[in-house]
């Protein structure tokens, strides 16, 4: 029971983190209809932007610093590369963003080498911050759900409550309207490029710690993130919340408790067969949960792709 | 008329590279492993330490044979056996004839299959694979073929001293056995079990898992069960970005017994581990690195710092792999005929600079040296790893560690 509990809160930190990897991500969609492949090198720049900024002044000014720089490169991304390809067509678009992602990973061995870098937690938050049952809770991480949480409320307070969401909401749907109103769109388009990869850079400053710090951490977290903005409906900040949610959840549990394959097939009737050893599905019969964790989400989205193809809160049919 | 220009400058271009290569190292040895993606630094830093060995133990020592070179070239296999085999075809059609892996025993069997194979069909340009961390035991029993050394001591040999240390431990009555999912891992959690109800059947393993290799993002659900499982100690065969993620996870999320690894040290993870892994973490490897067990070892050392400011030697079998090699080429005469190479290096006793000596068993080609319990920490270290202050010191010697094991290896020899 008491591990019910502590599996929610782990699976709550991954989903925040997806979360904010995936809510730039989402945004940047909405917006240009371009998916960008390279939104994990972001996070991946983020973290290594703060572990070389946490060596000088510290962590917290890694924290402020980083994302921010993080966003800069994102806007500049935008203006002088994106903008360009646009003309194009979203091949060229997309296929720039890939080369970009490839770019980044070979520039960030480049300059910091393959290892993993020695980026650790602030000694200020390195400390249990409480129990249950004999498993701690690191205080980092309730400072990662807290991070997570304000962004969250913050994004949705601008998108929602002020006069620039609302035209950052108009120029997503009607960019020809808002720019005959005298709006500058692709300045609009610049800013959310930016914010969204900031977003991305901030998951990074903050997972660094924890996940590692190395140059496969964009790879190894990449296709994930688009799998949670397809399930969660493309454009749309809540489904990002609750797909990235779902995810964490789902691979949490999975991970956690060992359920057989065969006790589920057993449970609706299909009794095992008498010699596992030369069965044809012997892979299917001795499969466990922990195992198949990570490719639930992909399963998940394929299933959502079939009965609902706009994702769980999306709008548009495209 | 621009055409004609251009093509000879092409063709001249090609020449002179041509004649480049041909003048370059007489004995060229192909590194086949990751040297990018997840693994990367794993892979680079493997490569970094055998040039250095190739250069200061004998391209500095005046080569082999009377002067000839080794040179070290890199192969990106990006951990895939698919991968390996095409790089392997494109070292063989380079005219190498010492193949060099050790990251991924998957890999491994995939390699040591497809030169037997290839040595059959081709008897003119054989190829040697010199194993030097790939352990799944198979490679040296079952699998075992003329063509393939084993420099590393195996999953095995490792895990025969890590349950004799566990054993003597009389504290310890839980253990928790988690690993990658491939035959490495597979092969580590059928040891530990095998070893342990031998030499303490009072132990209770309280969880036997294995985890997916390279792609789990987040250990902590892993580190859950563990913890909740009351374990004493932990054993895992993890390496790369999944050791350090699991030995971080787990001792963040309360676990604070010993954690017994083949690989938790350099390439980042000692650094990344500091503080938090003083008192945890335990390695079983071949080589002793602190305290330096010769001054040949701490020059040999002393020399590499100097040339990888940022590196660290953490594969000590690595020097003796092309120490022997060296030796193994002298003793035959010729480095063309790999066979008569392969019967020098089997039996070999060699002296290593690591101390004790390192014996190739004949009938299996499966190295037999001095195996070391090492800890993590930074009290008593000479040699740092990873720029970091922390480091490993051994704990306990085993010498000529499993000489008589026994082996299921039916080699046929040419």
């Amino acid at each position: 029971m008491e591990l019910i509990l502590v599996n929610l809160i782990d699976g709550l930190v991954t989903g925040l983190l997806l979360f904010m990897l995936s809510a730039g991500l989402t945004l940047i969609f909405s917006m240009m209809g371009v998916l960008n492949f390279a939104h994990a090198s972001f996070y991946m720049l983020g973290a290594y932007f703060a572990y070389q900024i946490s060596i000088a002044l510290g962590f917290w000014m890694g924290l402020l610093i980083a994302p921010l720089i993080v966003g800069i490169m994102g806007a500049g991304v935008e203006r002088y590369g994106l903008r360009r390809v646009h003309q194009y067509g979203h091949v060229p678009e997309l296929i720039f963003t890939f080369g970009l992602a490839l770019l980044i990973e070979e520039l960030v061995q480049f300059i910091w080498g393959k290892n993993q870098m020695p980026y650790s937690v602030p000694d200020v938050l390195n400390f249990t911050a409480f129990a249950i049952a004999g498993n701690s809770i690191p205080a980092y991480k309730i400072f990662m759900i807290f991070i997570s949480i304000a962004i969250f409320i913050g994004l949705l307070y601008i998108l929602t409550r002020t006069r620039v969401g609302m035209i950052i909401q108009a120029a997503l749907s009607y960019p020809r309207t808002v720019e005959a109103l005298g709006h500058n769109v692709p300045l609009i388009f610049m800013g959310v490029f930016g914010v969204g990869t900031a977003l991305a850079g901030v998951a990074g400053v903050i997972a660094g710690p924890v996940l590692g710090t190395f140059p496969g951490m964009a790879f190894v977290l990449g296709s994930i993130v688009f799998v949670t903005i397809v399930i969660g409906g493309l454009g749309s900040l809540w489904g990002a919340l609750v797909a990235s949610l779902l995810i964490g959840w789902i691979t949490t549990f999975a991970k956690s408790y060992n359920i057989a394959m065969s006790d589920i097939l057993n449970g609706i009737g299909i009794p095992s067969p008498a010699d596992l050893d030369t069965s044809a599905f012997r892979d299917l019969w001795t499969v466990t949960s922990p195992q198949i964790a990570d490719i639930l989400p992909y399963i998940l989205m394929v299933m959502i792709l079939i009965f609902r193809p706009q994702g769980l809160f999306g709008k548009r049919q495209s | 008329m621009k055409k004609i220009v251009k093509l000879g400058a092409v063709s001249a271009l090609s020449l002179i590279v041509g004649a480049a290569s041909a003048f370059a190292a007489d004995i060229k040895i192909a590194f086949i492993d990751p040297l990018s993606g997840p693994f990367a630094s794993t892979g680079t830093n493997g490569l970094h330490q055998f040039e250095f060995a190739a250069d200061y133990m004998v391209n500095q020592q005046g080569g082999v044979l009377g002067g000839q070179t080794f040179e070290v070239v890199g192969f990106d296999n990006k951990i895939s056996p698919k991968e390996s085999l095409i790089q392997l075809q494109v070292a063989i059609d380079q005219g190498i004839r010492f193949i060099t892996q050790g990251n991924s025993s998957g890999v491994a069997n995939a390699l040591t299959e497809a030169i037997d194979k290839h040595n059959r069909r081709n008897p003119d340009d054989r190829v040697l694979f010199l194993n030097y961390a790939a352990v799944d035991p198979a490679l040296t029993n079952d699998k075992c073929n003329f063509w393939h050394f084993r420099f590393d001591a195996n999953a095995d040999i490792k895990m025969d001293a890590i349950t004799d240390s566990i054993a003597s431990n009389q504290e310890i009555e839980r253990i928790y056995i988690i690993g990658q999912d491939y035959s490495f891992g597979k092969a580590v959690s059928a040891a530990a079990n095998r070893f342990l109800s031998e030499k303490r059947p009072d132990i209770e393993v309280v969880g036997d898992e294995l985890h997916p290799i390279g792609k789990v993002k987040d250990f902590t659900p892993y580190s859950r069960k563990i913890v909740a499982s009351g374990a004493d100690a932990v054993i895992t065969g993890n390496w790369g970005a999944d050791m350090l993620g699991l030995g971080k996870s787990i001792i963040e999320n309360g676990f604070d017994g010993p954690i017994y690894t083949y690989y938790a040290a350099g390439s980042g993870i000692t650094a990344a581990f500091g503080e938090t892994g003083k008192g945890a973490i335990r390695l079983v490897s071949e080589g002793q690195i602190n305290p330096p067990p010769t001054d040949e070892a701490a020059a040999y050392y002393q020399a590499f710092k100097a040339k990888y400011p940022d590196g660290n030697i953490d594969q000590s079998r690595i020097s003796n792999t092309i120490g022997m090699l060296a030796q193994a080429i002298e003793a035959a005469g010729t480095a063309d005929d790999v066979v008569k190479v392969a019967y020098e290096l089997a039996g070999m006793e060699y002296e290593s600079i690591w101390g004790g000596k390192v014996f190739m068993r004949e009938e299996d080609h499966q190295a037999i040296q001095d195996i070391h319990i090492q800890e993590h920490t930074d009290e008593g270290i000479t040699f740092t790893y990873d720029g970091s202050d922390y480091g490993v010191r051994s704990m306990k010697r085993i010498e000529m560690a499993s000489m008589d094991s026994p082996t299921t290896c039916q080699m046929k020899r040419p």
